[in-house]
């Protein structure tokens, strides 16, 4: 059994919550008592139905303004898969939320109301989850039910949005009919869709093909930490620890260190539980080397012909999370891989309307929840990519150094 | 040619984001603790580490936050597990905090909240940075929104409307002086996925955890032991039933469920077919308002 991590993002009217709540009981993953805390709540406020955004909303500011606002994680499994959903809300103001769920997803779902058709709710969330690079979209169109199954409608909604997505670079893209109140196309086919051809959603889910998602190409293995127990057992030895973030790794392997540039080879790949002949993502080993080399936290293992380059100027899409407005020339702190870096914004390119994709050249900052496009340039060196071939080496977030918060997301187009 | 997949299953998956977070907080923040309570997940949470670092010694002390009201089952357990491991324990001890005046013990003698102070202080006596926890996101809805990484002030408040982003694997351990974080190395874990790793990797566990003949009594819906912290009130009266525990907390606030599940894969089986949560079934705590864990982690609770 594998593991699925998914974004849903959406709001209440979408029927975001009732998808998941569908998701979550029809694979028993919603417990009598948590049900029945639901049903109380959702009495006590009045509701004449059960209200399962109740389960989701977990903060008392949720539950009291009755939206969502900030990524719950919730989780079911079926006998083929374990899920991992990062539940994310639909508004704009909340695009900071969306873009922190969708950063680790396999897959993003976007739902839409058949009644309503494409709006422009939609196209954000579809264009954050291909910023992020999320590899598959669904498109699931939802309360089928209420447009009397139509095959009209939702070929009119799946042809606008095949166009749209046609700009966006989707990499794998399914539309699905569904009712998530009545579970039409949730579990199993409905009957009520006889000219829908494709799988169930949660077939689709347990099915879909992930392992190729990865990048088994390019070797990056950044140093997390040096294991050097000095103990009489393992006087001597000294092991480099991290996680596997591309590429495939041997024992006879030869390597790269970036940035010294020194090469070697692999002599062994441990685990506690033995030594295994090859690594790759997302594991998390200790690498030995056949020389001793100094090596420390932050540095890149890679291979000689196939490694980035320490590049200190970076063009990236930024998404800015916080209040206060990034300006050029501000100064902040750099987190990628395990390597930090004091940064400083050298120009913002433009400013993206998230619903229209229209650039503003014009602008001058970046406020709370925009996405735009800068240059930055770091103290050091960095051992990047490009966001779109590796998330693991193209993503960085930025730190403020006053507040120590994080301020900003960060997904690499260009370095030098 | 067949082209290899590289596949990891879902447990070995969970294993390494857990080991990288573990590794990470070592690297990032100066003296971290771990809590451990001798109960399942702090267990699992304590072979993690020791993976982490193998060959070498987990690099951090242990520490159990101690109500006194405890299954000895459960002391004995901790105990064996820390010599093995050649850790540090610390315990910080409510009934001390009690005698020295940092907190007061509640009329109906339940000691889950004043854990919190007893925590705070003892994390703040030896200057810990970063306190790992094994807590779970499924087991509470305000628990499904907190962060891997989840910052504490210096009063050991958690703002729950004022949580940094946490994206990809990169985690913002940055503090001043007297803040801290608490981290969650067990976040992305079920209840059936933690048992399901102890019979993968054959962790041992205390007795209580396994179907067992106890004297236990009904109140308020729920099965308590009757024992030197939890004595039946008039009208309650206990009987011998075969039970066992889902979860190891207070000893006068925990639970047991009547259970003929007295191996491990008999546990997963139950685990996986039953309709109560872990924390609904067990923990009296939970039960006083929809935001008890919200509040309590407010305050600083694990």
């Amino acid at each position: 059994m594998d593991l699925l991590r998914f974004a849903t993002a959406g709001s209440v009217d979408d029927g975001k919550s009732t998808l998941i709540g569908r998701l979550l009981y029809d694979s028993k993953s919603i417990f009598s008592d948590q049900l029945a805390a639901v049903e109380a709540a959702s009495a006590a406020k009045g509701d004449d139905y059960v209200n399962l955004a109740l389960l989701t909303d977990g903060l008392r500011a949720e539950r009291e303004q009755g939206i969502t606002i900030d990524v719950a994680y919730r989780y079911f499994a079926t006998p083929r898969r374990k899920f991992i959903i990062a539940d994310t809300p639909g508004h704009i103001q909340y695009t900071r939320n969306m873009v922190t769920g969708a950063s680790t997803a396999d897959l993003a779902i976007v739902l839409v109301d058949a009644r309503k058709g494409l709006v422009e709710q939609s196209r954000r969330h579809a264009f954050i989850a291909t910023l992020l690079r999320v590899p598959h979209l669904v498109l699931a169109v939802n309360k089928m039910d209420l447009v009397d199954f139509s095959a009209q409608v939702y070929e009119q909604i799946r042809d606008e949005f095949v166009s749209f997505a046609a700009k966006l670079n989707v990499p794998d893209l399914a539309v699905i009919p569904i009712s998530a109140l009545l579970g039409d196309n949730i579990v199993t086919r409905s009957p009520n869709t006889p000219w829908y051809d494709g799988p169930s959603l949660l077939h689709h889910l347990e099915n879909l093909h992930v392992a190729s998602d990865r990048n088994l190409i390019d070797t990056r293995f950044p140093v997390q930490y040096v294991i050097r127990p000095q103990s009489a057992q393992h006087p001597d030895y000294r092991g480099y620890a991290g996680t596997v973030a591309s590429g495939v790794l041997k024992p006879g392997d030869e390597i790269m260190v970036l940035p010294s540039g020194f090469t070697t080879t692999i002599s062994a790949i441990d685990t506690p539980d033995g030594p295994v002949p090859e690594a790759f993502p997302p594991m998390a080993v200790t690498i030995r080397l056949t020389d001793e080399l100094d090596i420390s936290r932050g540095d890149m293992i890679c291979r000689p012909h196939n490694a980035p380059t320490p590049a200190q100027n970076i063009d990236a899409m930024l998404c800015w999370m916080t209040e206060r407005p990034l300006q050029p020339r501000q100064k902040l702190l750099l987190k990628h891989t395990t390597r930090s870096a004091r940064a400083m914004i050298k120009d913002i390119h433009y400013r993206l309307d998230v619903n229209t994709l229209h650039r503003d050249e014009t602008a001058t900052h970046l406020g709370l929840n925009d996405i735009g496009r800068i240059q930055l340039r770091t103290m050091q060196p960095l051992m990047v990519d490009p966001y779109q071939r590796n998330r693991a080496t193209g993503g960085f977030i930025l730190l403020d150094e006053t507040t120590n918060t994080t301020i900003a997301a960060g997904m690499i187009t260009s370095a030098s | 040619m067949t082209v290899p997949e590289y596949r990891m299953s879902h447990l070995r998956a969970l294993e390494a984001e857990s080991v990288h977070v573990i590794r990470e907080v070592v690297a990032e923040l100066e003296r971290p603790v771990l809590l451990f309570s001798g109960g399942k997940d702090s267990i699992v949470m304590l072979r993690l580490a020791e993976k982490a670092f193998w060959p070498a010694r987990i690099p951090f002390l242990v520490m159990h936050v101690d109500t006194g009201h405890n299954f000895p089952e459960v002391l004995e357990f901790r105990d064996r597990r820390v010599a093995e491991l050649g850790v540090q324990l610390l315990v910080a001890s409510v009934p001390d905090a009690i005698e020295r005046g940092l907190v007061r013990e509640p009329p109906d003698g339940t000691r889950n909240r004043i854990q919190t102070p007893v925590l705070l202080d003892a994390l703040e006596k030896d200057r810990f940075s970063a306190a790992f926890g094994g807590a779970r996101r499924d087991e509470d809805k305000a628990r499904a929104k907190e962060r891997v990484f989840s910052f504490r002030d210096e009063f050991g408040q958690w703002d729950p409307k004022n949580q940094r982003p946490e994206l990809w694997n990169l985690y913002n351990g940055r503090i001043h002086l007297g803040e801290s974080i608490r981290v969650f190395p067990l976040s992305n874990w079920t209840e059936l996925d933690i048992w399901q790793y102890v019979a993968e990797e054959g962790i041992g566990l205390p007795s209580i955890y396994f179907a067992h003949q106890r004297s236990v009594f009904e109140r308020n819906g729920m099965l308590y032991a009757d024992n030197e912290f939890c004595r039946p009130r008039p009208g309650e009266t206990p009987s011998l039933r075969r039970v066992r525990y889902r979860t190891v907390g207070d000893a006068s606030l925990t639970a047991a469920v009547e259970s003929e599940a007295d191996t491990l894969e008999k546990v997963i089986a139950e685990v996986a077919s039953t309709r109560v949560t872990e924390r609904g079934a067990t923990r009296g705590d939970d039960k006083f308002s929809e935001a008890a864990m919200e509040d309590r982690k407010r305050e600083g609770y694990f």
